[in-house]
């Protein structure tokens, strides 16, 4: 199976630990070897621009050569982001980015896989792949822009617009019920769950890095403002002044605290979790709920809790480990042969009853 | 174990080709008994062919018309390239199969009945006012009345198992009676009872007894009052084996990317009749072979584009529903030209039309059911063993074009069967394509001067780190482009490179005259009944000849040429006239259309007919 021109292979069966040997031996990648020479193209104010940024500023630290990654995108402004990247990308079509991704981690597992997309194209028209690639725990590491709006497509309502948003196409109010993403990849069976912000520039670096050191199926949904058909989407918690005491950052294993003061934090009360200060009523950091990546209740309600009557969660609600896709069919493929032997192509094709003609 | 054939007082009668059709409710094991006939029909040395006949539903009630399933199989001692027109013999093991079939059969042609279902309640169901086998209505056919389940009850006495149990064993019966017909050994079905129930014993015994029963009634009973005799056929010498087409077709791919050095991807969603290619592929993970059953049709093209993009032969597999929805993303492997393989085994249509019956009516919705001009290759097998050469063509021009091509199978080349002589694996050439390494020059839509194909360029490979994607290309260089001259231009260049695949296939192959009165051109599964006219045709003196075109985009470079060079060009086609359009649109010739969209293959007699009439008509002008 050794392409003869390179003596490289699709691989059948590689060995991940060496190829990471190997890149971690290689001369250290800077941000500006991530840059390719297109000219970016999104509105200025843009927050993709930000996440573009963090995305190249963390790249060198996996120790892949830029060549062993790749960036697949569907339709929409996040589906440009491979063409800004100076690694391999494809831009494929509305919605089915993940399924693309799938096949080409199935056919080559060592390769580092991304895929950008936005609300629209993962949670409406690619919803079904969405889901699908979190259940088999495909190794994609998917990044979801949601400014709430489809941009390019001009100003309509989105799966995550809030329920009763006036847009184009909705001028009298949406009537759909917006859909909670990372519920819906809870479901699925993610294996790696966060939520950032596109100008929080260290938060989101500090995920971008859980992500790329993540083996498995991993969705991010990061807040991003669309500054032309839907500005200030995500201002009531995100601002500057705001943020501090209407989001949780979480920290696994740390109680859930936040607030400029750090003396707001959340308990569970029975069921449900509820809002409390530290100090009054007695109530101390013990009291507090422990943030823990493994436990799929915590994750469950992170995932329901929002602005504004909760402080917005961001950071990993979820980090757990399991056999990916590309592992499993490797394993098959690997016992297959150690029970037939490898293929004989003569044996396969006198297979079943064969008689001879005679001259 | 062995069955000898025995010695008989019954004389034997030579016969060159016999056509038997089994029919039966759904449940009643019909297409096993086919199958199992037609193995030892096969390995006995008869030409053969099939078709199976069964419906979409899996149990409809029990002694319905719409559960009846039907196999016919004809074999014989000369070439035979169709399953026969009309059955010889049928056997019907129930009212509703009698009703569904018997229209079918000439007459004196022989009966035979399980006259044990023949009961009130199963002719009412079917609408019969009175018992057909007392009332007359089948004096034209020689009629065995045979009560099968009572006969097979009473051989499996003794057996630990249900009545409905061994009801279910009573095909087995009916085969024993064919086989002594027939003069064919038990051996190969003994055989596979052993292989297919040798974990539960008292299965095995019960279907080889059954089996053996069967024949022992053929033997002692005096009804039949001779047996036939077909002699092995004169194939040319090798080594062969029965094959079905989706079969060869999973044959073929798993050759083909073998000789490429390519690891085989394929992506499916479960459709009837194209399921048994994804079956029989992920059979084969020791071949490097990796099957993905995705979550639907859009998954399946997406993942096997993805495959592709990262250097392994992608492939899919559908029929005609499924191609709709694959619609966009064929036409993004278009647009970022990377070999993929797109299987439509083609069933009757519209929607979801009639999933188990047979039509070729893909042909301009892969031709042309995507947005804008979008040129894709596309070939067509001629037979189920065909299947493997097709599908080793359709990988070999994928890859020297970088272009996505599709692979139009239909429902009666994917289950019917015939002899194939095995090829010998040394003698199929390397297709191999290399993968683009070199730095210096790199672009990532230049194009090789012959074929027009661009470099295959896969991630992992350093220095060549570009991006690809649906938005329309520079040329050269592949970034996005919306510059107009350079959009004309790159719709040329697409279209150009599918073009150019012509100097890289064979010529049209006449079977005939070179010029002549009358051409009867046809594509895909319709070969059989064409070649069968066409050589009864030929045999009283006419002026006929075949063609077959085994690709269809493009068109082999001397079609033209060929369809000018008759006084008259006949189209038959399962289909509205598909071929006929394109051909008459390319070439500027009355061309003529045969059209029957029965779910069903052409009969010979009907294509002979229509070439007698319009030869006639031409003769009188």
């Amino acid at each position: 199976m050794t392409d003869r021109a390179t003596g490289a292979q699709p691989p059948l069966s590689p060995d991940n630990d060496r190829v990471l040997q190997q890149l971690q031996a290689a001369v250290p990648l800077t941000r500006k070897d991530f840059v390719s020479d297109q000219e970016v193209r999104w509105c200025p104010g843009c927050g993709d621009y930000s996440i573009l940024a963090q995305t190249q500023k963390v790249m060198p630290d996996f120790g892949y050569p830029k060549e062993n990654i790749v960036f697949i995108s569907g339709i929409g402004c996040s589906g440009r982001l491979p063409y800004y990247m100076n690694t391999y990308g494809f831009h494929t079509i509305h919605g089915r980015a993940t399924t693309l991704a799938t096949g080409l981690k199935a056919a080559r597992p060592d390769l580092m896989v991304w895929v950008i997309t936005g609300d629209g194209d993962a949670l409406s028209i690619g919803g079904n792949h969405l889901l699908h690639s979190m259940r088999r725990n495909v190794d994609i590491k998917v990044i979801m822009f949601n400014n709430r709006i489809y941009g390019l497509t001009k100003g309509q309502a989105s799966p995550t617009s809030e329920f009763g948003k006036v847009t184009k196409s909705t001028p009298a109010g949406t009537i759909d019920h917006p859909i909670s993403p990372l519920t819906v990849a809870l479901a699925a069976e993610a294996s790696l769950i966060a939520r950032s912000v596109d100008t929080h520039t260290e938060h989101l670096q500090q995920t971008l890095e859980r992500v790329g050191f993540h083996k498995g199926s991993v969705f991010v949904e990061v807040l991003q403002n669309c500054n032309i058909f839907n500005d200030g989407a995500h201002r009531d918690f995100t601002d500057r002044e705001v943020r501090e005491d209407r989001m949780l950052v979480l920290e696994h294993g740390q109680p859930m605290i936040y607030g400029k003061d750090r003396d707001k934090g959340i308990r569970l009360n029975g069921h449900q979790p509820e809002v409390v200060t530290l100090g009054v009523d007695g109530i101390t950091e013990a009291d507090l709920l422990i943030h823990d990546e493994g436990d799929p209740l915590i994750a469950f309600m992170l995932s329901r809790i929002y602005w504004p009557d909760f402080p917005v969660p961001v950071g990993v609600i979820r980090d757990v480990k399991r056999a990916t896709h590309d592992e499993l069919l490797t394993a098959q493929r690997e016992e297959a042969i150690a029970r037939r032997g490898t293929g004989d192509l003569r044996a396969l094709l006198e297979s079943g009853e064969t008689w001879e003609v005679l001259a | 174990m062995t069955s000898p054939i025995k010695e008989h007082d019954l004389p034997t009668q030579e016969l060159e080709r016999v056509t038997i059709r089994f029919a039966g409710d759904s449940g009643d094991g019909m297409q096993v008994t086919g199958t199992q006939f037609t193995r030892t029909a096969a390995v006995f040395g008869n030409d053969i062919s099939t078709l199976p006949d069964y419906p979409a539903e899996i149990r409809a009630p029990a002694g319905s018309l719409p559960g009846v399933s039907g196999f016919q199989i004809s074999f014989s001692s000369s070439d035979i390239h169709t399953p026969g027109d009309a059955p010889d013999v049928l056997v019907a093991m129930n009212p509703a199969a009698l009703k569904a079939n018997i229209g079918d059969l000439p007459a004196g042609g022989a009966l035979i009945v399980n006259t044990d279902a023949f009961s009130g309640p199963n002719l009412q169901k079917v609408g019969y006012p009175a018992n057909p086998l007392t009332d007359g209505s089948l004096k034209s056919f020689t009629v065995f009345e045979i009560p099968i389940s009572t006969l097979n009850a009473r051989a499996l006495e003794g057996l630990e198992m249900t009545n409905k149990q061994v009801d279910l064993t009573k095909n087995f019966f009916a085969l024993g009676i064919m086989f002594w017909l027939y003069e064919r050994s038990m051996d190969p079905t003994l055989r596979w009872i052993e292989d297919k129930f040798g974990k539960r014993p008292v299965m095995a015994q019960a279907n080889a007894r059954a089996l053996k029963a069967g024949y022992a009634f053929g033997e002692t009973t005096e009804i039949f009052h001779t047996h036939y005799r077909v002699a092995p056929a004169h194939l040319p010498p090798g080594l062969y084996r029965n094959i079905t087409g989706n079969e060869a077709t999973a044959l073929g791919f798993v050759v083909a990317a073998q000789k490429a050095g390519r690891a085989l991807f394929y992506g499916s969603y479960p459709i009837t009749p194209a399921s048994d290619i994804l079956h029989q592929l992920a059979g084969y993970k020791n071949y490097g072979v990796t099957t993905f059953q995705a979550e639907d049709e859009i998954a399946a093209i997406g993942s096997a584009i993805g495959a592709s993009y990262g250097g392994a032969l992608g492939m899919t597999g559908t029929s005609g529903p499924g191609i709709s929805l694959k619609s966009e993303a064929m036409n993004l492997a278009v647009m970022v030209e990377l070999p993929l393989i797109v299987i439509d085994v083609q069933r009757a249509g519209p929607s979801t039309g009639m999933p188990t019956k047979n039509e070729q009516s893909d042909l301009l919705q892969v031709m042309f059911g995507r947005n804008a001009d979008s040129p894709i290759a596309v070939v067509a097998p001629a037979t189920p063993g065909d299947c493997f050469d097709i599908a080793f063509e359709a990988v070999r021009i994928a890859l020297r074009s970088m272009t996505p091509v599709v692979y139009l199978s239909d429902a009666f080349l994917a289950t019917g069967s015939e002899p194939w002589s095995v090829p010998d694996v040394d003698d199929l050439p390397d297709i191999s394509v290399p993968n683009r390494t070199e730095r210096a020059g790199f672009q990532p839509y230049a194009r090789d001067p012959l074929t027009l194909a661009r470099p295959w360029a896969v991630p992992g490979t350093p220095g060549l780190e570009h991006r690809i994607g649906g938005l329309e290309k520079a040329d050269i260089t592949g970034n996005v482009s919306y510059d107009p001259d350079n959009h004309h231009r790159m719709q040329l260049l697409r279209a150009e490179k599918i073009a150019r695949i012509a100097n890289d296939i064979p010529n049209l192959d006449v079977f005939g005259p070179d010029r002549g009165d009358l051409l009867i051109l046809g594509w895909g599964s319709t070969y059989g009944a064409i070649r069968s006219a066409v050589e009864r045709l030929q045999a009283q003196g006419r002026s006929v000849a075949h063609a077959q075109l085994r690709y269809l985009n493009p068109f082999p470079r001397n079609t033209g040429e060929v369809v000018r060079s008759y006084r008259r060009v006949l189209i038959p086609e399962v289909n509205l006239g598909q071929l006929l359009l394109l051909i008459r649109a390319r070439f500027l010739i009355d061309a003529v259309g045969y059209d029957r969209v029965r779910g069903k293959p052409f009969r010979i007699a009907e294509i002979e007919e229509e070439a007698i009439r319009l030869l006639d008509e031409e003769a009188a002008r």
